[in-house]
């Protein structure tokens, strides 16, 4: 959580925090606040009934939040299309009378160019969009780890989407165009780095919290 | 505390809760209702009616039928600055939202270091009678009372349901509050205008000296009666109304089991693993050498609430049980708390077992 960069809240039950967003929304709303909310999914959430009923009440209320699904095709090591009928996942999105933009989730721009149309809508009143931006997991579901010879995927589908890294396709085209040299790239490279390892080196040298500390902030 | 020159006059427990309610929503203009039917004629049993008109229509919000988001888009709410509360109506429609109270309203708080803040108020109604059956009659505060974060609260009388909703209102973390539907019937004597209990604890009726009998919500009024019936015989409990199950205050307890050296628990859900079961755990591991006799638990046997007034009749705890379970740890001799115990019978008179008994209504 880290209020000042707009974080808000990060849950481990799947779809549990998509009507927190959907209430900070009506929240905001009732503020007279101009602010939207976005809660990040992947394609197994709209699988929870909370979605649907959060959904519901969104587009019911025309509330200033967007649903922004990351479609990586799968949920651990089950593919979508042993989880759900073979149908766009904007069905669902449809089904609540939401609109959906749907895009290449490994185009920077395309990305970038779909939110922006969801926020205009947002911040102009006409309640929520459903985002669904396809893309792929590389690595395993819960670690750093490659995992593809657990054998639940074939190496090609995967060796495919690596193809489509979302940052090599965006500093090729950056290059291409001239915006990016390579001082320029190397600077980045080493400026990104260094906050890496400070904050690296931050956390190992920190020490853990006290023992007898783990029963504050039950209450309020 | 009242304002000193607030009336006192004689209301019902939901009028009560309405009060509570509107007093709170005029004070702060973050506090709304959320609920399904919020706007119908029933209002929640009138425990909402005429808010809206009251406080304005934006900030009476209704919930299709959605327990589960209903419940997070509260918590959402609250996270975000508002000061929800929103009726569940049946304790049995929470257990579609339990993920959201036992998770981001129990624990977003504790999660972010002491950042975020759920002050959310979720209400719970526990039926009885009229058939309800075993899916609309569970009592299910011992759920909510397990989880580190929640608050939970059980007011038995007008007065608390008032302070206590007041309190709960204005709270910072997550209060359950857990209202028995014969007691939205009951009359007593409440302050006008603002009022507030601070949910620190219980509240003794009466000072005995033989038996302490802790209870919750519908079982002190059944408590109390009990207790009146014992000082016929000469014998004389306190009763003390539970009313705050979490956080669980037992200086009162230890003190009152201290001075009678006997105590019995009346829970309004199945004894196992009721209130009644932690009470006497800790009295039994804090001031064992005080007891008498070994503590006893009452609360409803282990099968679900029957629907056939038949099967119902031997169902609950009333004031004759709590009496004769009184008498048994004191050892009254049984032939005098039969003649008691049957004059009770006789004053409950023709009125079945599952509706409200009218002695109940007060003004108490």
């Amino acid at each position: 959580m880290d209020l000042s960069v707009g974080m808000f809240i990060s849950v481990p039950i799947v779809a549990s925090s998509i009507p927190l967003a959907v209430g900070g929304a009506l929240a905001n709303s009732m503020a007279g606040l101009d602010r939207v909310n976005a809660v990040f999914i992947g394609d197994a959430s709209v699988e929870e009934g909370v979605f649907h009923e959060s959904a519901n009440f969104a587009s019911l209320k025309k509330l200033p939040v967007i649903f922004v699904c990351e479609n990586n095709l799968y949920s651990v090591y089950t593919p979508l299309r042993q989880r759900q009928p073979d149908r766009p996942l904007t069905n669902l999105a449809a089904a609540h009378g939401i609109p959906s933009v749907t895009a290449d989730g490994n185009d920077v721009e395309a990305v970038y160019a779909a939110t922006q149309s969801a926020v205009t809508r947002a911040r102009r009143g006409d309640g929520p969009t459903f985002l669904v931006f396809d893309t792929y997991r590389w690595r395993e579901h819960c670690g750093p780890n490659f995992d593809n010879q657990l054998g639940y995927r074939s190496e090609a589908e995967y060796e495919e989407w690596r193809k489509r890294c979302p940052i090599e396709r965006a500093t090729a085209k950056l290059r291409q165009s001239g915006a990016l040299s390579d001082a320029a790239t190397a600077a980045m490279i080493a400026e990104i780095g260094k906050v890496i390892d400070e904050a690296f080196d931050f956390a190992k040298a920190a020490p853990l919290p006290r023992a007898s500390t783990a029963g504050e902030h039950i209450y309020a | 505390m009242p304002d000193a020159t607030a009336a006192i006059r004689t209301i019902s427990y939901g009028e009560a809760i309405r009060e509570g309610l509107t007093e709170a929503a005029r004070r702060d203009p973050t506090v709304f209702m959320m609920a399904e039917g919020v706007d119908d004629p029933s209002s929640v049993f009138g425990t909402i009616a005429g808010i809206a008109k009251n406080v304005g229509g934006d900030r009476v919000v209704e919930m299709p039928v959605a327990e589960n988001a209903l419940t997070g888009i509260a918590i959402g709410a609250a996270l975000s600055g508002r000061r929800p509360v929103i009726s569940l109506h049946r304790v049995e429609f929470a257990l579609l939202a339990l993920e959201q109270i036992f998770n981001n309203a129990a624990k977003a708080h504790y999660i972010s270091n002491g950042r975020h803040k759920v002050p959310i108020v979720i209400r719970c109604i526990v039926g009885r009678g009229w058939g309800q059956g075993p899916e609309h009659s569970q009592s299910l505060e011992s759920l909510f009372s397990y989880i580190p974060g929640l608050k939970v609260v059980m007011p038995a009388f007008p007065r608390d349901a008032k302070g206590l909703i007041t309190a709960a209102v204005e709270d910072n973390n997550p209060v359950i509050m857990i209202e028995h539907r014969w007691c939205h019937y009951v009359t007593g004597e409440v302050p006008d205008g603002y009022y507030r209990e601070d949910l620190i604890g219980s509240r003794p009726h009466g000072d005995g000296n033989d038996i302490t009998i802790v209870a919750t919500s519908y079982m002190t009024l059944e408590a109390v009666r009990a207790a009146e019936a014992l000082n016929t015989l000469g014998y004389s409990a306190t009763v003390i109304d539970l009313r705050v199950l979490r956080p669980l205050n037992m200086e009162p307890i230890i003190a009152s089991v201290r001075k009678t050296g006997r105590l019995l628990t009346v829970d309004t859900g199945w004894r196992t693993l009721g209130p009644g079961a932690e009470i006497v755990s800790q009295v039994a591991q804090t001031c064992f050498d005080a007891l008498k006799s070994p503590p006893r638990r009452m609360g409803l046997p282990d099968h679900p609430a029957p629907s056939s007034r038949g099967l119902v009749q031997d169902f609950y705890p009333n004031a004759e049980t709590i009496l004769a379970e009184a008498c048994s740890m004191i050892g009254v001799a049984p032939a005098r708390v039969g003649a008691v115990r049957a004059d009770l019978a006789e004053k409950r008179g023709k009125v079945p077992v599952d509706v409200p008994d009218p002695f109940f209504k007060g003004p108490f």
